[in-house]
């Protein structure tokens, strides 16, 4: 049985309904994302399973319990803000100690597991520092240590690196996953950065007006997104419009918008005449002078339109005869200069048939 | 380069001057000019019509400086002036005490209203200093008096428990009640203004980390609030302890204040020296437990 099951949890501000109809199912141990745009409703549904906040509709249940009516601080559940909300009177030690103070747990007891937190989060010598005495991600890791001191069922992160800066945020991923893995409690982290989601998680909810467009590994997320909304929202992707002409045994061709034909995977078995986009990522468009005549791939001309220089690869926007704008990937580690193309420079965009998918309207 | 410095700060130095200025010869004239001249007093000779003696007698053998620590002596030989300064502290303690609780649960309600009403709040707060002062004392002369409906219903109630009637009207209880009304708008401010700045996250992780609305109160509100409390403190408690108008209007004889005394040297007995050295002991009383206060609250770093 799984530790956490959200089942058709919906709630309503006015007509407005933030959390619409999810259904979740979350298992002891296991790194869990709610992804999405601001306002998907993934903090609402995340001060719901804390208890700040109460379904209109559907029923939370942690550990076989059922929550509802359930104030937070009789949930084994734990929170780790986004302000961090350290209390600024208290020093790390007692800010460490709070949880287990209201346990009651004994001080001899107390002492020796607020010091061993301390260590788990590399905070030996800090615990007489007052929050405002720390750095960014130190009161991070307070915070952390804080909201897993009492060993909760399930630990919820609300955006808690979205105040670092990205160096630091990245070395908090890595400090997280470590954590997470060592005391094995389920966190359900949420996040509206993909690239944070993709690289934390061992399962990703897809959050969009209220409901969850998707729910995979990282990699089928990224890989295998299920609709026009999960392919746009996570990494980029050239999403073109078109309809499927004639459809085989797992291969058909596509008519798209302004393009014409080419040939695609036929996953979902579609038939003809069915309308939808073909999702392609960046990275799998190749981009050259002349790209040759493999009949596997899909072969456009047109001409650099701008290009979007960012370090470890290159962006170029290249638009075709029609007018239409297909983004290419090409990655800068080639020995010696790669090849530039400039704006305005007559170039051909490739890829393969089974480099995208076709999701159906 | 020096002189390029110099050029900048220069103008600078003048603004500075020009703008702190003012204020300051203001504290110089109306403040620091009087409380010398208070100080000088203390150690006069009162005049033998009241007022003071001249600073200087001039006989044969030529003009002499009239100092003297008499009037001290006598604050420091007779143990009534140390009561009554006992008394006014108790007074002015129990005030600033009974004003605590009643302004934080106000003033955390208007804190944890909605945005919108809460200025309208503020307003109703300090609506009572748009009337007199004094009328608004007196008006307490009507409610607390033998005659009025509360004292009389009050009265009943504890006729038909057994116990007789109560005198309410110059009383100490009636000099609590009008300095408590007097200054509870100084506590609810202060307290207001500290409480409506905190982070209700602070909150939410309290009661997430497993605290029940008590221990959320006791360990994060309270301890947060305490500079609020202390300003309140000391805005109740140092104008309460020099305060003569209450205990005149409401206090009768038993319940008057060392700021009654203070008034009475200058005004009826007119013994200038020893009234000022009432209130110097009153202004240090007043500096040392303001001091004390400032340093309680830093050092407990809030």
């Amino acid at each position: 049985m799984a530790l956490l099951e959200i089942h058709h949890v919906t709630r309503r501000f006015g007509d407005f309904a933030a959390v619409d109809g999810v259904s979740l199912s979350i298992a002891a141990g296991e790194f869990f994302t709610l992804l999405g745009p601001s306002g998907c409703g993934k903090t609402t549904l995340l001060r719901m399973v804390a208890g700040f906040d109460a379904p209109d509709d559907g029923r939370i249940v942690l550990d076989g319990k059922d929550m509802t009516g359930i104030a937070p601080e009789a949930r084994n559940v734990h929170t780790v803000f986004q302000s961090y909300a350290l209390f600024p009177h208290m020093t790390v030690e007692q800010n460490i100690a709070f949880p287990l103070r209201m346990a009651r747990v004994d001080s001899m007891q107390l002492r020796a597991r607020v010091a061993q937190a301390l260590e788990q989060v590399q905070l030996g010598g800090f615990g007489r520092r007052y929050p405002n005495e720390l750095s960014g991600g130190q009161r991070q890791r307070v915070a952390v240590a804080r909201a897993l001191i009492n060993r909760p069922k399930l630990l919820l992160l609300d955006e808690p690196l979205a105040a670092l800066d990205a160096k630091l945020r990245e070395s908090m991923q890595l400090e997280l996953i470590r954590l997470q893995r060592e005391i094995g409690i389920a966190f359900v982290y949420v996040t509206h950065d993909q690239g944070e989601a993709l690289a934390l998680s061992h399962r990703i909810a897809v959050m969009n007006h209220g409901r969850v467009e998707q729910v995979d590994e990282p990699s089928k997320i990224y890989g295998f997104p299920k609709n026009r909304f999960v392919a746009d929202f996570i990494g980029q992707c050239n999403l073109l419009g078109g309809e499927v002409r004639t459809a085989g045994d797992g291969r058909m061709t596509l008519a798209l918008d302004g393009l014409g034909e080419v040939r695609a995977v036929n996953a979902g078995k579609d038939a003809p005449g069915t309308r939808g986009v073909l999702a392609l990522r960046p990275e799998k468009v190749a981009i050259g002078g002349e790209l040759g005549d493999d009949p596997a791939w899909n072969r456009f001309s047109g001409k650099v339109h701008d290009f979007l220089y960012l370090g470890d690869v290159t962006l170029y926007i290249v638009e075709l005869q029609s007018g239409t704008r297909i983004e290419a990937m090409l990655p800068n580690s080639a020995a010696g200069r790669a090849t530039f193309f400039e704006p305005g420079d007559r170039v051909q965009v490739a890829w393969r048939f089974d480099a995208g998918h076709f999701l159906v309207d | 380069m020096g002189s390029t410095v110099n050029a900048q700060s220069r103008p600078e130095r003048l603004h500075k001057w020009l703008v702190s200025g003012p204020p300051l010869l203001y504290l110089l004239v109306f403040f620091a000019a009087p409380v010398l001249i208070m100080v000088l007093a203390s150690f006069r000779n009162p005049g033998d019509f009241g007022g003071l003696a001249p600073l200087f007698t001039q006989d044969e053998t030529g003009r002499h400086l009239q100092l003297t620590l008499d009037s001290y002596g006598r604050f420091f030989s007779d143990a009534l002036y140390a009561r009554l300064f006992l008394k006014s502290f108790f007074y002015a303690a129990a005030t600033a005490v009974v004003c605590l609780a009643i302004a934080y649960p106000l003033a955390l309600l208007i804190a944890r209203s909605p945005k919108r009403h809460r200025d309208i709040m503020v307003l109703l707060v300090i609506l009572p200093f748009w009337s007199n002062f004094l009328i608004r004392v007196y008006a307490w002369i009507i409610i607390l008096g033998p005659q009025s409906v509360f004292v009389r219903a009050l009265n009943g109630l504890l006729g038909l428990v057994g116990i007789g009637p109560v005198t309410l009207l110059y009383t100490p209880f009636a000099v609590i009640v009008g300095l408590v009304y007097v200054h509870l708008p100084f506590m609810v401010l202060p307290l207001y203004a500290n409480l409506e700045k905190h982070d209700p996250a602070l909150l939410d992780a309290a009661q997430d980390l497993g605290a029940n609305a008590w221990q959320r109160f006791w360990r994060v509100t309270f301890p947060l609030s305490l500079p609020g409390v202390y300003a309140g403190a000391a805005l109740v408690f140092i104008p309460a302890l020099g305060i003569f108008a209450i205990p005149d209007i409401l206090g009768g004889t038993e319940g008057i204040m060392i700021g009654n005394v203070i008034k009475q040297q200058f005004l009826d007995t007119r013994d200038w020296p020893f009234g000022s050295v009432l209130s110097m002991v009153l202004t240090a009383v007043a500096v040392g437990l303001a001091g004390a206060a400032a340093w309680v609250a830093r050092r407990q770093r809030v």
